[in-house]
């Protein structure tokens, strides 16, 4: 017998013993809303559950039994004794069914008929039993037979006077069955027993103690050659290791409990979308921490249900699709290094980037240069975020991320990761990785500042091995590089980051954080801190454990890594809860107590990533606070001070190059810092006016323009104090615009950031360059218009444009530009936008060309996204040119190349992606 | 795991004195010395006596807070009694024995020098702390015993427990 239906036994069992008793106390208290509502819910559980085990003839019976108690429930029938009769006759045909199925482990033969003619027949209303029917029934023990036949005699004559129930001939009931039922039920108590979740979860902190004791002993035997107690040891650590085995096991559960409900949800989902959808699961007997499953349970479900519903098209569209016709959901678990992973995958049409995209520009939770910057796997991820939840989301859009931000939360509080892959076309598939128990973790044991401490292992990423390298040693190291697998710690002002492939990654030196130095350990003699083998050297280096905190990185510099533990967490004392870098502490197998350090607390003190809950927060309520003028924006932001201790952030994007200048190398002129950059001067600009010369190399971020006229690169450097790292988050920018200088400000990494003005900084070097060159008022200047929705985007790119050479009117909407139109407003070329509000950018330059004064002139489109079908509706819209958001180059390229060569009528089109 | 000494109080021993006014009531004291004052401990808020002990350090924790110790498979805090009532650091190297103390379902491992024996001492010898006892000890105790030769401090182990990062 499959272990599906010998839960469902078990279960039905109790149940069928619990409806015996509510029936009758039903009867006695017609009124009790309470018990009639839980017999109900017992008899609807027995029904689906039957449907979904395929039991056709239980699901009948318990079918029309339902029937009955959902008119009683909505005050159609009243509860008397013929009405609970007829019901527990019911029942006690569910027990005879059951008992046979449990005996043969299928479904015996028979006709139900007649008792779900009775049945319907008082669901219909039609035969109110007669008084034949009332026989005291209702003793709990009652035989089948008679109660099953009671109603029979009174039923027959009532249809015959109603046509609607047909009623068949009553057939000889088959009740003799009634004694292999009381045999069985038996059994069926024997088979389990339901045991408190908290019985277990003693005997799971027990054993634990018991295995951290068997530890001590085998240590102390280890140093002890007295071999009188070894051969028992052995033994009491074989049992003990087998007990803590089947302890764990009494949590451990079948995923397949978690799936139980799916086929059928699949099926209903199905019918109800018209749609043909094969389920598959695999792994269903890969097992985990029954607490675990109960909190994936219902995530799981959504999923399954958003894959039915969103993922997978219906025949007609798989058919010309050129797929076959029943779309399939596949459930694929299994372990892998101490996680389970769960992957959900359809071969629907895969996420529709387009409308997510769409979806997020409408809430305004990243704008299309964002957008445009960014991987479709990025743009899919929105679908896990709270802003996509809404219920127009549902109908609006694709709906796919309906709810799913709460999936991703449920999975992460349990320690759990999910990400998601989809191919247009070709289906979606989400992986969920979380660890198998919750009460025992993987942790990576390391040193730092003499003492040891636990990191989790989820939260690790990797091990970087590295060589400190102070700010003045530096130059020392780059002429005679360590040893080559390593690398270096660089300082930035004191603050050391590494260069991690492409990336900056802001350290934290462990026993700095901890303020491990010079505090004396006055109890710490006599440790046995020997265990585990030493993975680091103490000459100097140092191992980095990258670890990640939400979609941070952050490096924690620590002087040792010994093993990997499985550890069981334990909460700290109450004295100690305001310490956020720990998350819990834990006894290790040599018995010590060791701190389980917690990277999201610890990259919140530090300041690197904001707080999960700050994140939550800000997508949607500070929007509101912020009122119109505000952009909601993911995106990559370089962080550094300058002038102060605060963070000041520029769009990555926006910067070309970071440098270090030698100190030597800024020369002065006119009182002017420059230096000498790639054979040319460039002028260094200075945020608080002045640069902090004790630093022996100047960090300076280059901005950089083409030069319209000379096509050399014009270079302005912006000297900052220190550069702290690269934040790829989302931000909101409050456009202030009180200072000089400053866009406004943010809050990044939890603080709050000033982010600079470009354009300002740009200008404030470039109007030199070009008051220099006599540029700046020469009188044919190209004017150009700019159409831009977007504030951010605006602010961005018309200094950019500037200081290209370009005279630049930005407009917000298309009506207000084609007003200058009317206005009589004259300019050489137009940027648009393409996606804007009321009328987009495509409407705007069919309006252009339609008439007026404005019908000739080249119109760029600056779109978010460029893909051929895209730049196909552009030509055909009318615009000249097509270049992407975040192709700046390419701007000023097509800006040149359209102005060289004004469209006649007849140019063909040219296309720049 | 160095010497364990429980001491379990029968129902009778350690009873508190019932009628407050009878010189002739016991009250049972587990005896301790810091810094060479004698301390004592009603005998029923022991929970375990422990030898020296492997203390790991908690960083950022409150000064008070020595580290944390395993007790059969319970995380323990350890409280430095010396610093607690501000008296100067123990003398390296010297064993610390400590007193285990349950405070709201938490264990507290309080650490004296030298735990002595228990003590059944008359509520004649009983008196209220002098007023001139300095505010960081008189927080913490609750009267004085005049012994033979020399005077027993009652420490009070829910104040001496009530470690919160704010007292610090």
């Amino acid at each position: 017998m499959d272990d599906l239906l010998a839960d469902f036994l078990t279960e039905t069992t109790e149940s069928l013993a619990e409806l015996d008793l509510a029936l009758v106390k039903l009867e006695q208290e017609p009124e009790d809303a309470a018990t009639l509502s839980k017999i109900f819910r017992l008899v609807h559980t027995i029904k689906g559950t039957c449907g979904f085990l395929g039991l056709p003839r239980l699901e009948r019976v318990a079918h029309a039994g339902e029937n009955v108690l959902g008119k009683v429930r909505d005050g159609a029938l009243s509860v008397t004794p013929d009405v609970v009769s007829i019901v527990l006759a019911a029942l006690d045909r569910i027990k005879v069914i059951v008992g046979a199925l449990a005996a043969s482990g299928s479904e015996p033969a028979g006709n139900d008929a007649d008792l779900i003619a009775a049945l319907d027949a008082v669901h219909n209303g039609t035969a109110v039993p007669a008084a034949a029917a009332g026989a005291p029934a209702t003793a709990t023990t009652a035989a089948a037979a008679p109660a099953a036949a009671a109603p029979q005699p009174a039923k027959a004559p009532a249809a015959e006077v109603e046509p609607p129930p047909p009623a068949p001939p009553p057939p000889p009931a088959e009740a003799p069955v009634a004694e292999p039922v009381a045999a069985s039920d038996g059994n069926l108590a024997a088979q389990t027993i339901r045991v408190g979740v908290d019985v277990l979860e003693n005997l799971m902190t027990l054993v634990s103690e018991l295995v951290l004791t068997r530890n001590q002993l085998l240590q102390l035997a280890r140093s002890q050659e007295n071999a009188g107690f070894t051969g028992p040891l052995q033994r009491l650590s074989h049992i003990t290791s087998d007990l803590q085995e089947g302890i764990m096991k009494t949590r451990m559960q079948p995923i397949g409990y978690a799936w139980n409900k799916l086929p059928r949800i699949v099926r209903d989902l199905a019918r109800e979308l018209e749609k043909k959808i094969d389920l598959v699961m695999l792994g269903a007997d890969t097992e985990l921490d029954r607490q675990v499953l109960e909190l994936i349970k219902d995530p799981l479900t959504h999923m399954v249900r958003n894959s039915g519903d969103h993922g997978l098209e219906g025949p007609a569209a798989r058919r010309a699709a050129g797929k076959s016709e029943t779309g399939r959901i596949t459930l694929n678990a299994f372990h892998e290094g101490g996680h389970i992973v769960i992957e959900i995958s359809d071969d629907g049409r895969g996420l529709p980037i387009d409308r997510i995209r769409a979806k997020v520009l409408a809430q305004g939770l990243s704008t299309e240069a964002e957008l445009a910057a960014m991987s479709p796997e990025a743009i899919q991820r929105f679908i896990f975020r709270a802003g996509f939840s809404t219920a127009a989301a549902v109908t609006a859009v694709s709906g796919r991320g309906v709810g799913m931000d709460v999936v991703k939360t449920n999975i992460e509080r349990i320690g759990g990761t999910i990400d998601l892959k989809s191919v247009a076309g070709q289906g979606t598939v989400f992986t969920i990785k979380i660890p198998l128990t919750l009460a025992i973790v993987a942790a990576l044991i390391v040193e730092a500042g003499g003492e040891r401490f636990a990191i989790p292992q989820i939260s690790v990423v990797e091990l970087v091995r590295a060589q400190e390298g102070t700010g003045q040693a530096a130059a020392a190291a780059q002429d005679q590089p360590a040893d080559s697998s390593a690398s270096t710690i660089e300082r930035i002002n004191g603050t050391p980051v590494l260069r991690l492939r492409e990336r900056l990654l802001p350290l934290v030196k462990l026993d700095d954080l901890l303020q491990l130095h010079g505090r004396p350990s006055p109890a710490s003699q006599g440790r046995a801190s020997e265990t585990g083998v030493d993975h680091g050297r103490h000459d100097g280096s140092h191992t980095i454990i990258v670890a990640q905190v939400g979609a941070s990185l952050l490096g924690l510099v620590v002087d040792r890594v010994f093993d990997t533990e499985e550890i069981v967490v334990k909460p700290v004392a109450p004295v100690l809860r305001h310490i956020s870098m720990f998350s819990g502490n834990t006894i290790l197998g040599d018995g010590s107590v060791i701190m389980i350090l917690d990277p999201s607390g610890i990259a919140r003190a530090t300041g690197i990533a904001g707080s999960g809950d700050g994140r939550l927060l800000d997508p949607r309520s500070s929007a509101q606070a912020a009122g119109a003028d505000s952009t909601d924006t993911t995106t990559a932001m370089l962080l550094f001070r300058a002038g102060d201790a605060s963070h000041k952030a520029v769009p990555l994007g926006l910067v070309a190059r970071l440098e270090n200048i030698p100190r030597e190398r800024i020369e002065f002129a006119a009182g002017v810092p420059v230096t000498q950059y790639r054979g040319r001067l460039m002028r260094l600009v200075s945020m608080s006016g002045e640069m902090d010369s004790s630093q022996p190399e100047q960090p300076v971020l280059v901005f950089t323009d083409s030069d319209t006229q000379s096509g050399l690169e014009n270079c302005m450097g912006l000297a900052v104090d220190q550069i702290v790292d690269v934040v790829d988050e989302h931000l909101r920018i409050e456009l202030s615009g009180a200072r000089d200088g400053i866009l406004g400000t943010a809050v990044i990494a939890g603080n709050a950031t000033d982010v600079i003005d470009t354009s300002y900084w740009l200008t404030r070097a470039n109007q030199d360059w070009f008051s220099r060159a006599g540029e700046r008022d020469r009188p044919n200047r190209p004017r150009l218009l700019m159409v831009e929705d977007s504030d951010f985007f605006r602010q961005m790119i018309v200094p950019v444009l500037q200081a290209a050479g370009y005279e630049v009117s930005a407009v917000a909407t298309a009506a207000k530009a084609l007003q200058l139109r009317e206005s009589g407003r004259m300019f050489d070329v137009i940027i648009s936008d393409i996606e804007m509000p009321d009328m987009d950018g495509l409407a705007f330059v069919r309006a252009v060309r339609a008439s007026g004064a404005w019908a000739e002139l080249p119109v760029i489109a600056l779109a978010g996204r460029v893909s051929e079908q895209d730049v196909e509706d552009g030509r055909d819209a009318g615009f000249t040119d097509y270049v992407g958001k975040s192709a700046r180059e390419a701007l000023l390229r097509s800006l040149r190349q359209c102005l060289a060569h004004p469209p006649g009528a007849d140019d063909p089109m040219r296309m720049v992606a | 795991m160095g010497t364990t000494t429980e001491t379990r109080p029968s129902s009778t021993a350690g009873s508190t004195p019932r009628e407050a006014g009878s010189n002739e009531t016991e009250v049972v004291f587990v005896t301790l010395t810091v810094a060479d004052q004698l301390c004592g401990i009603p005998v029923l808020s022991v929970r375990d006596v422990l030898g020296p002990q492997t203390i790991t350090r908690i960083p950022l924790a409150p000064p008070e807070v020595a580290g944390s110790l395993n007790l059969r498979g319970r995380i323990v805090t350890a409280i430095d009694l010396r610093r607690r009532l501000h008296l100067p650091p123990a003398p390296a190297g010297s064993p610390q024995m400590s007193v285990v103390a349950e405070q709201g379902g938490e264990l507290y491992a309080l650490l004296v020098d030298q735990v002595a024996e228990v003590m059944s001492l008359k509520a004649a010898q009983f008196e209220r702390n002098p007023p001139t006892l300095p505010q960081e000890w008189s927080r913490y105790s609750i009267g004085i015993y005049r012994l033979q030769g020399r005077l027993l401090v009652v420490l009070d182990v829910a104040p001496l427990l009530a470690l919160s990062p704010q007292t610090v």
